[in-house]
């Protein structure tokens, strides 16, 4: 599927792959599940690595493996489904990771600037997407009342302006 | 703009002009999302939390919008600008309901967008106040003008409203989220039954600190919250809001959605949730949620107390009508020679909250002469004139009376609490209007309900209980058996300091005799009370026993 960055589309160069299937040379994304079993064979592996974790998965659970990975991917099962907000925010806060965050799953365009503001890099959306729809619910609001991972800027109520890219 | 004709006395949040474009882009997004559902590119199931989160319910028999009214607070423009939607949009009346919001219950879809456009001219819309995000923070209607008031509850709501608004973590939690404030001792908001419970106190420096308690909650299993810290700092509120909303969002059961509430988690983990937020609250970067004292204080200015005049108490004019009206509505105020002042909404035989557009214009006016045109929306569906001359109140009764708005039963037993119940709502399963309006007729005296004193009555149309009927002193839940209503009665509950669930006290009621059985338990409090004693402190001391042998007992 395509991806959306900086609301742009763009080919996606990663694979994912099934817990019993080879891991190719290039850049592949695997189950947590397959990471904890594999920890050691994959520490020499040359190859980008990325993790796809489960709604209910604590990022404290992939911590120890994060200056490893390159990507990982939340996923929202359901648009009303709020976790990879929570998941995203604390892996950039938290444990200070700055590889590719993905968002996968049924989301919506007016999904994207909240999960831009929690630190979510790009989002696999479905084939034939317009990208416009998307950029429109971005800038649709341009204020914001919070302090949004990226910003250099503490929380600030008084100035509120977004600076979003 | 209608703005500039705001009275210049009102404290109100003023909306600056980032406060507008922001609210102007919310409409224009919703005003695309309703045009992407029509076109097809967004499904039912994907617009319905949109919807939701823009005010937007689908109920019995058609949409009802749902105005935000911030921590209740309203000026005389504002009420003014509710009266004339009512008329031109609903069908002349507006319904206040417990979360000190309005309801519009006959919107046609197409008028949507206008009615958003006429509520914006006034600063004012109907964002989140539905959906699985944070809603209008309640705070005491008595706020800035009640003699007990520790911290101005009304600075941090207005902080938590900015915070919460449009919120990019926690606006897809598992379930809705209530938060309610309060600044005095005496607590008149319910804390200990919202999902957040705050109470802002100052220490021995006079420094502002909250008190935090969560995972409170009526609805099927209701619980009083746990007290998760005795003091959180003014600067580290935020931050601690946010550790606790993270706990909650990525740990709330989001699959079964009676158990989705905060209340369930926090009952589950009992202490470890209380560890949970602490370790969040930790490890948080905390310079980047600190709440500067600069902003504080600039919110803080939005609620200055309004120019009184320096006048002294005086007595209250003899006559015995207005001194009835005045012993139920009138209560004390900090600065001498003033006071506050309860609107009934809840005329015996009514429907409890309603409001007529041109009762809605006659509050405002009043407001405006006789309040600074500031007004209050209180948890109980009334409505509140928080600063008064003690010298108007005559002259204030008169213009209530001619306005059929001085019912004198404030507290009392036809003050009641009723959710829509079968009447709109999809989800009920009896009638609960049309109860309250019985009960109500039943003790139309006032000199009976005076006699009877303080007493709350809550009725809820169905086990979600936004009646509140658990923390009622007579609570009453009507239920569906075998295809008819049937009505169950709690006893003792309470929503203040000594908050507490009501106890079922047996067998439920039909339509038909479930206002006998008030009534029994009435005579019943009247026969075993020693003077000076409420419903509640007879109920207290004596036990259920002598109310169940008198409701049950063989005829
Ligand atoms: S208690 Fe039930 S009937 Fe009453 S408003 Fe709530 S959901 Fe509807």
């Amino acid at each position: 599927m395509p991806l959306l960055e900086d609301g742009r589309l763009r080919p996606d160069d990663w694979t994912s792959i099934e817990d019993d299937a080879p891991l190719p040379d290039g850049p592949a994304i695997i189950s947590l599940d397959r990471l904890r079993a594999e920890a050691a064979a994959l520490a020499g592996r040359n190859a980008p690595l990325g993790v796809a974790v489960a709604p209910e998965t604590q990022p404290e659970e992939i911590a120890p493996f994060l200056d490893r990975l390159a990507l990982v991917a939340v996923r929202m099962p359901k648009p009303k489904d709020g976790r990879a907000f929570t998941q995203a925010r604390s892996l950039r806060e938290h444990h200070g990771f700055t590889g590719e965050i993905r968002a996968t799953g049924h989301i919506i365009p007016d999904h994207y600037a909240m999960l831009l503001r929690c630190g979510v890099t790009t989002v696999e959306v479905p084939e034939g997407t317009d990208p416009a729809t998307w950029t429109r619910s971005r800038d649709a609001i341009r204020v914001g009342y919070q302090a949004a991972q990226g910003a250099d800027r503490p929380l600030s109520l008084l100035r509120r302006k977004l600076e979003l890219a | 703009m209608n703005a500039l004709t705001y009275p210049p006395h009102a404290r109100t949040y003023r909306y600056d002009e980032i406060d507008r474009e922001f609210l102007q882009e919310r409409i224009a997004e919703f005003r695309g999302q309703i045009e992407r559902r029509l076109a097809g590119e967004l499904t039912e199931d994907e617009f319905k939390p949109l919807r939701l989160m823009n005010g937007l319910y689908l109920q019995l028999h058609a949409y009802m919008l749902r105005v935000a009214i911030p921590y209740g607070l309203l000026n005389s423009a504002q009420l003014r600008q509710l009266g004339r939607i009512a008329r031109r949009w609903d069908r002349g009346f507006g319904h206040f309901t417990t979360r000190q919001n309005i309801q519009f219950n006959w919107t046609k879809l197409e008028d949507v967008p206008a009615m958003l456009e006429a509520l914006a001219e006034v600063d004012m819309h109907a964002i989140q106040t539905s959906g699985n995000c944070i809603r209008n923070t309640t705070t005491d209607e008595y706020a800035g003008a009640t003699p007990d008031e520790v911290v101005d509850p009304r600075v941090y709501a207005e902080i938590l409203r900015q915070w919460s608004t449009l919120h990019p973590e926690f606006t897809w939690l598992p379930r809705k989220f209530k938060i309610a404030i309060t600044g005095s001792p005496n607590d008149r908001v319910a804390a200990q039954v919202h999902d957040v419970g705050v109470l802002a106190k100052r220490n021995e420096r006079g420094e502002v600190g909250f008190e935090i308690h969560a995972g409170g909650g009526l609805g099927r299993t209701p619980i009083i919250a746990r007290k998760l810290r005795d003091w959180v700092p003014e600067a580290e509120f935020l931050a601690y809001m946010e550790a606790v909303l993270r706990v909650y969002n990525a740990l709330g059961q989001r699959e079964n959605i009676y158990k989705a509430r905060i209340k369930i988690l926090v009952r589950d983990l009992g202490d470890e949730f209380t560890q949970m937020v602490e370790r969040e609250y930790e490890r948080m970067p905390r310079d980047r949620y600190r709440l500067d004292p600069e902003i504080v204080a600039a919110i803080g200015a939005h609620f200055a107390p309004p120019p009184f005049a320096s006048l002294e108490d005086q007595a209250l004019h003899a006559d015995p009508e207005f001194r009835q009206w005045a012993s139920a509505s009138v209560r004390a105020h900090r600065q001498p020679g003033y006071a506050s002042v309860t609107i009934s909404l809840k005329p015996i035989g009514g429907i409890p909250g309603d409001a007529s557009a041109d009762q809605m214009e006659a509050v405002a006016d009043l407001a405006e002469r006789h309040s600074f045109g500031e007004i209050r929306v209180t948890h109980v569906q009334n409505l509140v004139l928080p600063h008064v001359r003690q010298e108007d109140l005559y002259a204030l009764w008169g213009g209530l009376r001619a306005a059929g708005l001085a019912t004198p039963n404030i507290g009392l037993i036809s003050d009641i609490i009723a959710c829509p119940g079968m009447d709109y709502c999809a989800l009920a399963t009896a009638r609960s209007i049309p109860i309250a309006q019985r009960i109500s007729e039943r003790f139309a005296s006032l000199d009976r309900q005076h006699d009877i004193g303080e007493c709350f009555i809550n009725i809820s149309g169905c086990i979600n209980a936004c009646g509140h009927h658990h923390v009622a002193h007579i609570g009453i839940l009507g239920v569906d058996k075998r295809g008819e209503e049937v009505y169950q009665v709690t006893l003792g509950g309470s929503a203040t300091n000594d908050a507490a669930i009501g106890e079922l006290i047996g067998p439920a009621f039909s339509y038909d005799t479930i206002v006998d059985a008030v009534e029994t338990l009435i005579t019943t409090y009247i026969a075993h009370r020693v003077p000076g004693e409420r419903f509640i402190d007879t109920y207290r001391r004596v036990g259920v026993t002598p109310f169940k042998d008198a409701l049950y007992a063989p005829a």
